[in-house]
């Protein structure tokens, strides 16, 4: 333990800003394959423990199109396109199969797929790691706010996972379709006895919430080394996220997801070798005081 | 009816006849396969994340073995190598062992293991004898331990406490030199990297005495983000940095504290930098990271290295791994000792092989030499330098001074109650 290092930041504004943003960054990174996982499992009722891959695939799919065009925007698009198409496939042609199956059935299908998918990768890409690079537009001096250091593809990448929570949030409770989402995840017999194609629904929000954690992996590329498997432990904390924030909450996934994140930040300053430990602490607390998460909704 | 049997040969007479030529053809051929080939035993890991490693492990020695086998063999038999895959696992890599011995007829072994599957196959050498030589476990007590020493087994890998001394000295230097005094470490939260990470400022400080560690950083192994040990750093303000990350972790950590600026701020020293695997992968390689050499085909600055680094190349279409000069190093001592022995008997070849020295392309003055009295391998290239972010990467590597490292081994195994 380290109590006064987590003091000492606590009262500077620099080691503040730097920390705050860095809990921020591995935060957001976190929300965006989280909520894929927590929208997943509150439409579908599907525990996606493939979900990983996904972010995986995001990874590889925008390194390639960054080393066949050196566009990053394309990177970004090709990463995320790239994933909803395979979370659409997969969904239809795989996980439709076993909605009504028991959870021990729909984990092995899952676990299936996280084995094959980590072969398919090491098949395309090879068994090594590899690296994407920063591209050159980023390539520059870090901010320097109140002191802090904040490199400027961080503020990107925090910029895009709070446009995609607005959205998500905004369009799931507001928009005609969001609407229909609810309640073809609060009443599936219904809204299919209403004339709505609900195997649509599920494949769409497969797609969606494969397509945020390829859009995580895309925007990770950049700064974390690829390798077949790299899925796994991104998906762990995910878990974490959603047993914390609640599962089927996107609020919870949010704010699970950045608690994580300046857990881990102010952490590793005050309980250097205990950080791992504080994360999984503060979720059995959660568990404890609150077993439906921070914002899960009672089950009745 | 009436059968009328055909004159001449009937079918199941021919058959009778042509297996029975097929035999006299065959059993003196594979009586004298028998005598001719020798199987060796592998096993090292060809998948997980270490694989890479792994298969240039195995690209090294079948490199080395077809110039043996071309050359008439080892003491005239022809080398058959049996390579299995342990996955990475210590129990699997016994087993592995057990059964290239038991059930697949293997003479030799080389163990290809890292240091937790290493120790798992050298119970297996002690338990059955067979001649083995660690080609990767770079943990100095597998050999400095009297404990842990057998008369067959060897190693031919580099030793942990050589890069710390030779690090050390080097790092020291540049701290005297540049006033260097606030350090800080990055390392991997397991055996090797604290193990390392403690061996490497031992002997800065006994170079260097008034540096001080004033922050230390141990990230879990294989971990994907490490921005909050970045920042951690940032906040300590060292002049200098540690780090014995190594492959994949170590390149996205260097592609995360870049955008940091990071390297401008701090000198860095990073043990396992120079490694091809590492150098090749890295798109924004800062330049002036010092780092030990693993294999780099400049250093030993000898036509034998680049050229053996090159037709390497020329083969897997890749550059050679630090694993893979450990590998090719094994095959040359057991073809040299084999030629010395006259035989291609374990027992023998260990005789032969004890305070061996050869012609090597890895060694600092052209050659390498098992140690007798420890079974370790000595001599070979070691040193330090700094990167450049394209070929040749590290352009100058200053040597480390075997006399130094023998002194100071001779003392830190006397501190460990090793001698």
């Amino acid at each position: 333990m380290d109590l006064d290092a987590l003091a000492g930041c606590l009262s500077s504004s620099a080691c503040l800003v730097t920390q705050t943003t860095s809990g921020l960054i591995i935060g957001m990174l976190l929300f965006l394959v989280a909520v894929g996982l927590t929208l997943i499992f509150g439409v579908l009722k599907v525990v996606n423990f493939s979900h990983g891959a996904f972010y995986m695939f995001g990874a590889y799919f925008a390194m390639t199109a960054y080393q066949l065009t050196g566009s990053f925007a394309l990177a970004m698009l090709a990463g995320a396109a790239g994933t909803a198409i395979l979370g659409l496939i997969f969904e239809r042609v795989f996980m439709s199969r076993v909605y009504g199956a028991d959870v021990l059935m729909q984990l092995l299908v899952c676990y299936a797929f996280v084995l094959i998918f980590d072969d398919v990768v090491r098949v395309i890409w090879g068994p090594e790691f590899k690296a994407m690079g920063m591209p050159s537009a980023f390539q520059v001096m870090p901010l320097f706010i109140a002191g802090g250091v904040v490199p400027p593809y961080y503020l990107l990448l925090i910029g895009v996972a709070l446009v995609v929570a607005i959205v998500l949030g905004i369009g799931l409770s507001r928009s005609r379709i969001g609407k229909v989402i609810r309640a073809a995840a609060h009443n599936p017999g219904m809204v299919s006895a209403l004339g709505i194609n609900t195997g649509l629904i599920y494949g769409g929000v497969f797609a969606l919430g494969g397509m945020l954690a390829g859009l995580a992996g895309a925007l990770a590329a950049p700064v974390r080394s690829l390798t077949p498997g790299m899925g796994f432990s991104v998906l762990i904390e995910s878990f974490i996220v959603t047993v914390i924030g609640g599962m089927g909450s996107i609020l919870g996934a949010l704010i699970g997801a950045l608690l994580l994140g300046l857990i881990r930040s102010f952490g590793s300053l005050g309980f250097p070798l205990f950080t791992e430990g504080l994360m999984y602490l503060f979720m059995v607390i959660v568990l404890v005081s609150k077993p439906t998460g921070l914002f899960g909704k009672e089950v009745a | 009816m009436m059968r009328t049997r055909m004159p001449g040969i009937s079918r199941r007479s021919t058959l009778a006849l042509m297996g029975a030529g097929a035999m006299t053809f065959a059993a003196p051929w594979v009586a004298r396969a028998q005598a001719k080939t020798i199987k060796i035993g592998m096993p090292t890991i060809l998948s997980g994340r270490v694989a890479q490693l792994g298969t240039s492990s195995r690209n090294a020695v079948m490199l080395e073995v077809e110039k043996v086998n071309a050359a008439g063999g080892l003491a005239g038999r022809q080398i058959e190598m049996v390579i299995r895959d342990s996955k990475g696992q210590p129990q699997e890599a016994a087993r592995v062992a057990r059964e290239l011995v038991n059930t697949d007829g293997c003479e030799l072994m080389i163990d290809a293991e890292a240091s937790s599957g290493a120790f798992a196959v050298h119970e297996v050498a002690r338990d059955l004898g067979v001649f083995c030589i660690h080609t990767n476990s770079e943990t100095s007590a597998l050999t400095a331990d009297p404990k842990q020493h057998i008369p067959n087994a060897f190693r031919t890998a580099r030793q942990g406490v050589h890069d710390s001394i030779v690090g050390g000295s080097y790092a020291a230097a540049i701290a005297k030199a540049k006033g260097l005094k606030k350090w800080a470490t990055c390392s991997p939260d397991y055996a090797y990297g604290r193990d390392t990470t403690a061996e490497f400022t031992l002997y800065l400080k006994r170079f260097a005495p008034d540096v001080e560690i004033i922050s230390e950083s141990w990230p879990k192994l294989f971990q994907p983000d490490y921005t909050e040990v970045v920042t951690k750093i940032l906040q300590a303000k060292p002049q200098a940095l540690y780090s014995c990350l190594w492959g994949g972790d170590l390149t996205s950590y260097i592609d995360q504290a870049n955008i940091y600026a990071m390297f401008g701020q701090m000198e860095v020293f990073a043990v396992n930098m120079a490694d091809y695997t590492a150098l090749t992968v890295v798109k924004n390689l800062p330049k002036g990271i010092h780092s030990g050499n693993r294999y780099i085909k400049t250093f030993p600055t000898t036509p034998e290295n680049a050229a053996w680094g090159d037709a390497y190349k020329a083969k897997y279409n890749e550059y050679p791994t630090n694993w893979s000069w450990e590998n090719a190093t094994a095959i040359m001592l057991m073809a040299e000792a084999a030629k010395k022995a006259n035989s291609a008997d374990g027992k023998k070849i260990a005789e032969a092989l004890k305070g061996l020295t050869i012609k090597c392309p890895f060694g600092a003055d052209g050659t390498v030499t098992m140690r007798g009295d420890d079974h370790t391998l000595v001599g070979y290239a070691i040193g330090w330098g700094t990167t450049i972010p394209q070929e040749p990467y590290v352009p100058e590597v200053k040597a480390g001074d075997w006399k130094t490292i023998f002194e100071l081994e001779a003392e830190w195994k006397k501190s460990k109650g090793y001698a």
